[in-house]
């Protein structure tokens, strides 16, 4: 991967010798957004290696969730990016609906659609001030915590919980939006536009923003393909790939809106990708509150929350056998399809993707969760070779990594 | 293309490595051998009426828990997509029953080399031609594979990594350092009850 070192870096050399070192950077480090280690060799301020290591988080969710049933195993989707936990809790579901090809009523999806893209805002919101920070915009971080406060508010007014939601369920979501958060909501979205241009105004023609993101971790098209990217950073290098239009799922394909792209690929046209990204999802929630229809907010079949669960035949008969009132399950009896899918959505982060087998029974055979902040941090190494230990930072901030998520 | 019609192209371009096709909830799979899995993969990344250019997923599975017969004990699931033409397939390689082992796709996606470790790490499948094959998420010195089906979901005994990490506590403890990181002879409010 040596195109990706956008420039060379002339190494000054004392008495025609130059001395390598290495740095341990992390992983208490608060520029490393989580417990993320960076193996560094120098020379100088250029970065001759560069070694990530994750793990620190592990948790072994993919092992865990084989021992749980399916709706016990959509807590786990909360820990993994505790920053927009709502956009997971949505994958996971909608990964599990297709699995168990379970229906989702219509007023459910638009209810997802708005929290997933509250969260897209708090996530970006979050990124945009730890980033703008890191490089050394102090304002910015205070401004983007004010509005994401209202947005956690808004969630504690829908399920009572401002992190870990669990609010989405498997073929609908817990409970209905209340007359209050839809007006709340609507203020906010006539206010937050303004805001932006707030956060546009100190930061995005000034100058050491410029000189610290324009032209630094450049990433072709093909390079960031290569490499796995999703999200925002690859639309930052112009390649045209967001789920929410590919595959539509929820109310997506209900809702217009534009999927912004750069064509630069630096950690500016990354940044304008979110920030743009930001005004579509204010732009998606305003039609779906518009449109939001009547009906129940949970699916005749869904397995967590209505009971008891459709019965195959055979059980009812046994059941009827002892007289109606007992229902005998069968030990190796099939509750669900059985078969395999990879159902991928679109998380602030890039492409979250579960890779589902399912053998008949209620727990999960394998479940494989392709999350976007590893493949991110594992291009990192590639991203960074070359560069100055200064933009190591910037290129973390701007690849927006979540190390619960990267780690599972 | 309609997952059918992939299926069908590549079993007509790979006969002899193609075990079984079969469209499960709307998405294509194919089961595939693993002598030849690189060379396919680069058929379906290269083709012009495929071109499969995104690498979603790579992860193991360990079969030996599943009731479908005929399968290997392990085997290695790549999720591709088109983002130029819109359209997926999954492929699963066979990578046998005891020391699995297939080939990197490192070099057709760089991007594959993390994902590649993971599975090594979690599941035990090594990957012949990989640059920089280590453990990802574990640490280093463990032992085992979580992944595999054999291996328990609790542990019995504590990793000895843990195991130093509390003897250098207790003798730093000796000296008076509080790992807590409380300075000592401070407030401490059950003393006054």
């Amino acid at each position: 991967m040596s195109g990706t070192i956008s420039k060379t870096i002339e190494v000054p050399v004392v008495d025609g010798e130059s001395e390598r070192y290495s740095l341990r950077m992390g992983p208490q480090h608060p520029a490393t957004h989580g417990v993320l280690r960076v193996d560094l060799e120098l020379d100088g301020e250029t970065i001759m290696e560069c070694n990530p290591q994750v793990g620190y988080l592990h948790r072994g969710f993919e092992k865990l969730a084989e021992s749980k049933t399916y709706a016990q195993a959509l807590i786990l989707t909360d820990r993994l990016d505790y920053i927009a936990a709502m956009s997971n809790n949505i994958g996971y579901c909608v990964a599990v609906e297709k699995l168990l090809a379970v229906s989702v009523p219509e007023r459910a999806q638009y209810i997802r659609t708005i929290v997933g893209e509250m969260s897209r805002l708090c996530s970006h919101l979050l990124w945009l001030a730890t980033h703008a920070l890191d490089i050394g915009a102090m304002t910015v971080f205070l401004y983007c915590f004010r509005e994401r406060e209202i947005l956690l508010d808004l969630f504690e007014e829908l399920c009572g919980a401002r992190l870990t939601f669990s609010y989405p369920r498997i073929g609908g979501v817990r409970q209905d939006v209340s007359r209050y958060f839809v007006d709340e909501l609507q203020r906010f979205l006539d206010m937050f536009p303004a805001k932006m241009e707030e956060y546009e105004t100190l930061i995005d023609t000034n100058r050491i923003w410029l000189k610290r993101t324009v032209g630094v971790g450049k990433l072709s098209g093909a390079e960031a393909l290569g490499l796995g990217l999703t999200g925002a950073c690859l639309r930052g290098s112009g390649v045209d790939y967001d789920i929410r239009k590919h595959q539509p799922y929820d109310a997506y394909d209900k809702v217009e809106f534009e999927v912004p792209l750069a064509t630069e690929g630096d950690i500016y046209a990354r940044y304008r990708c979110r920030m743009e990204e930001m005004l579509q999802s204010v732009h998606i929630i305003q039609q779906c509150i518009d449109q939001l229809p009547p009906g129940p907010i949970v699916g005749p079949d869904a397995p967590d929350l209505v009971m008891p669960f459709k019965a195959p035949a055979r059980v009812e008969a046994d059941a009827a056998a002892f007289g109606g009132g007992l229902i005998k399950l069968v030990r190796d009896q099939k509750l669900y399809i059985s078969g395999d899918v990879y159902v991928a959505t679109e998380v602030p982060k890039g492409e979250l993707g579960f890779y589902f087998i399912s053998d008949g029974n209620n727990r999960p055979y394998r479940m494989h969760i392709r999350s976007p902040s590893f493949i991110h941090i594992g291009a990192l190494k590639a991203i960074c070779k070359g560069e100055l230990i200064a933009d190591l930072i910037a290129n973390i901030g701007s690849l927006d990594v979540v190390l619960g998520e990267s780690d599972r | 293309m309609e997952p059918v019609a992939i299926i069908d192209q590549v079993k007509a371009e790979f006969p002899d490595e193609v075990i079984e096709g079969y469209v499960n909830q709307g998405q294509g799979a194919i089961i595939v051998r693993s002598s030849r899995v690189k060379e396919m993969l680069r058929y379906l990344r290269d083709d012009a009426s495929l071109q499969m250019n995104h690498l979603r997923s790579l992860c193991g599975v360990d079969n030996s828990r599943r009731k479908d017969p005929g399968l290997s004990k392990f085997e290695v699931v790549y999720n591709l997509y088109s983002i130029v033409l819109g359209h997926e397939i999954r492929l699963r390689a066979e990578a046998g029953d005891t020391d699995p082992a297939i080939d990197s796709v490192v070099e057709l996606w760089p991007g594959a080399d993390w994902l590649e470790r993971e599975t090594y790490d979690l599941m035990g499948i090594s990957f012949t031609g990989h640059p920089d094959l280590r453990r990802v998420l574990m640490p280093e010195d463990w032992e085992g594979h979580p992944l595999q089906k054999s291996y328990p979901l609790k542990g019995k005994v504590e990793w000895k990594g843990m195991i130093e990490l509390l003897e250098k506590v207790k003798e730093l403890d000796k000296h008076g350092f509080d790992p807590e990181g409380h300075a000592h002879g401070q407030y401490d409010p059950r003393e006054n009850d």
